[in-house]
């Protein structure tokens, strides 16, 4: 009964929040939120300024041009790539001070309370960087810290870049997918109950408005970035109902794109194609769980987990974060993670906050590191260290705070 | 798992605009499709078994159907058992996909990851798969579809489902005439000479058949 009730609570909370038509969102900007009706569909589309597609920054916490950023280490490998991100910022010369909030699924007291801190940070600071916050497994009603996180900020599009970097030989080179994936509902929205011992139900919920604003999302997105194609991942001919609503409504928004092509793909077929035909994505969208899967496979095409960057992005803040979420307990503390995609991840930052020429130079040294250089950590075959790795990008900084 | 999880068809529209589709796991169907693993690991000399799961985010559904492999492991303990999360094995499986053995999942990832294997072996043309009931009553099945643009031209590959046909004869004991088969399915693909167009040759589906045939002992 508590968790029907929690249910319905969810469900009146779901249609306050989502459910009416005319949409006002809350924006700290002063451009216009307009709305326009579009001719076949009965609800408004409300043009909102996304934080990021738009390009403005959402950097709030800005003090005689230094830019305050949260930063959440995580467990397992996170304090150390945080660490490598601190050690290139500061040799850089890169004008942003980090709020460090230690949230950790390791402990098991005051969680609730440290992430609250979080959240307000990011809700005052606006951008923040966050590594993977380990998930407990043995009390059943704890939820996932990572998951309160976005829900709590409302971060609704996850998007990570899986490209390919030269010098890393994988089975298929020029591989460059965005893979945009709905973040707070499907799969992931925590209604579990169960109904007689031992029969267990869990509720996936997929909702128009989301679904229409991931779609909108990612065709803003295709947009801005030169994209020539958006492919929309589903399941709709099994799960008709909830899919095929997704997929209703990335087909609505593709009519207002029309330069920009829309397919639509299974996603079992989807798999096999990526890892036999990369070349044929280009920007992909799809709901929560599907997005797992495939932003994984795309890390593993282009070389590992180590090498994709990706962000959180919500209409008032943006979280920047690993492409393939994985703490890596396992390999905690023995200084041999890959910090590359932590440390494209924060050139990401650096240019949403506008300190584009810092992004290119750290990103050039990236580059050089691994295609000149040849510098390889452990998952990719070599021998070097974090602390090796970071201090050949170092080395390869040109005339940046040298 | 073939016949609950994601697949129950229990869906609704609860108000306007917000859908809700149940997944359903319980413990029969978990136990069975565990047990299931487990003799099928035994009995082909397979070494490891690893179970896919999201337990982290579907705590309860994901959580049950983890708690029944654990169960079954336990009765197992000639075959390793392991639990990953499903987006592990999908990352590993891309990268190395030989550290895995048999893998055992709910039906939504089981048909997700069956496909992505399948694409890591050369597609959809070249699997077999087995459905397999109570009362040993099984269906084998190549996972193909109908490809009506191709039929009735002799064009098809017959692999999957000659290869669905050794699984059958393999679950009827006659294992001898599978390895038989078999072999000769391998040696005519590795000697390369008369292949169906999906696998770059210009062989028909005919004239492929007779180069198997002709290459069993």
């Amino acid at each position: 009964r508590k968790q029907l009730g929690r249910y319905f609570v969810y469900m009146a909370s779901l249609l306050r929040r989502r459910g009416s038509p005319v949409w006002q969102l809350k924006t700290w900007r002063t451009s216009a939120v307009s709305a326009h009706k579009h001719p076949r569909s009965p609800t408004v589309i409300p043009r909102a300024s996304y934080a990021d597609v738009s390009q403005e920054s959402t950097s709030r916490s800005v003090y005689g041009g230094r830019h305050i950023v949260t930063l959440i280490p995580g467990d397992g490998i996170g304090p150390e790539l945080a660490a490598s991100v601190k050690e290139v910022f500061s040799y850089a010369n890169v004008p942003v001070d980090f709020e460090e909030i230690l949230v950790s699924g390791l402990i098991s007291k005051g969680n609730k309370k440290t992430l609250e801190r979080a959240v307000n940070s990011l809700q005052r600071n606006g951008v923040g960087i966050k590594g993977v916050i380990r998930t407990q497994l043995d009390d059943v009603d704890s939820l996932s810290l990572n998951m309160l996180l976005r829900t709590e900020l409302d971060l609704f599009a996850n998007v990570v870049r899986c490209r390919s970097i030269p010098g890393i030989k994988t089975r298929h080179d020029s591989v460059d997918i965005v893979i945009i994936r709905e973040n707070t509902e499907g799969e992931y929205s925590r209604l579990e109950h169960e109904i007689v011992p031992g029969v267990v139900e869990s509720l996936k919920i997929v909702t128009r408005a989301r679904s229409n604003m991931i779609a909108k999302f990612a065709f803003d997105y295709a947009t801005t970035h030169h994209r020539k194609r958006v492919t929309a991942i589903h399941k709709a001919n099994i799960m008709k109902m909830s899919d095929g609503l997704f997929l209703r409504q990335c087909e609505q928004v593709a009519t207002l794109y029309p330069d920009i092509e829309f397919k639509s793909m299974i996603i079992d077929n989807c798999c096999m194609q990526l890892i036999s035909n990369p070349r044929q994505f280009d920007v992909m969208v799809m709901p929560n769980l599907y997005g797992n899967i495939l932003s994984n496979i795309g890390a593993g095409l282009v070389g590992g987990p180590g090498l994709c960057p990706g962000k959180n992005v919500g209409v008032e803040c943006i979280v920047f974060e690993q492409g393939a979420r994985h703490a890596a307990i396992s390999k905690a503390f023995q200084n041999k993670a890959n910090p590359t995609a932590m440390l494209l991840t924060s050139v990401d930052l650096l240019r949403h906050i506008g300190l584009t020429h810092h992004a290119q130079s750290i990103e050039a040294a990236i580059y050089k590191t691994i295609s000149l250089s040849k510098v390889r950590t452990e998952d990719l075959g070599g021998t070097a260290s974090t602390s090796q790795f970071v201090q050949a990008v170092i080395k390869h900084m040109e005339g940046v705070g040298a | 798992e073939n016949t609950e999880g994601e697949y129950s068809g229990i869906e609704h529209e609860v108000v306007d605009g917000v859908v809700q589709s149940i997944k359903l796991i319980t413990r029969k169907a978990s136990l069975r499709v565990a047990e299931f693993a487990f003799m099928y690991a035994r009995a082909n000399g397979r070494k490891n078994v690893t179970a896919a799961h999201k337990a982290n985010i579907m705590r309860r559904a994901d959580g049950l159907f983890l708690t029944c492999c654990d169960e079954v492991a336990a009765q197992y303990p000639d075959i390793k058992y392991n639990k990953v999360y499903l987006d592990t094995v999908c990352l590993q499986l891309v990268q190395d996909p030989t550290q895995y053995d048999v893998l055992v999942m709910p039906n939504l990832y089981g048909d997700i990851v069956s496909d992505l294997c399948a694409g890591l072996v050369g597609g959809l043309g070249l699997t077999p798969s087995g459905n397999i009931g109570a009362d040993n009553v099984a269906i084998f099945e190549a996972v193909h579809g109908t490809a009506p643009d191709i039929a009735g031209q002799d064009k098809a590959n017959p692999t999957a489902l000659l290869l669905s046909g050794v699984m059958l004869l393999r679950h009827l004991n006659l294992t001898p005439y599978a390895n038989n088969i078999e072999r000769a399915i391998f040696r005519t693909i590795k000697e390369g000479k008369v292949l169906t167009r999906d696998l770059r040759g210009s062989a028909k589906c005919s004239e492929y058949t007779n180069e198997i045939i002709r290459n069993l002992t």
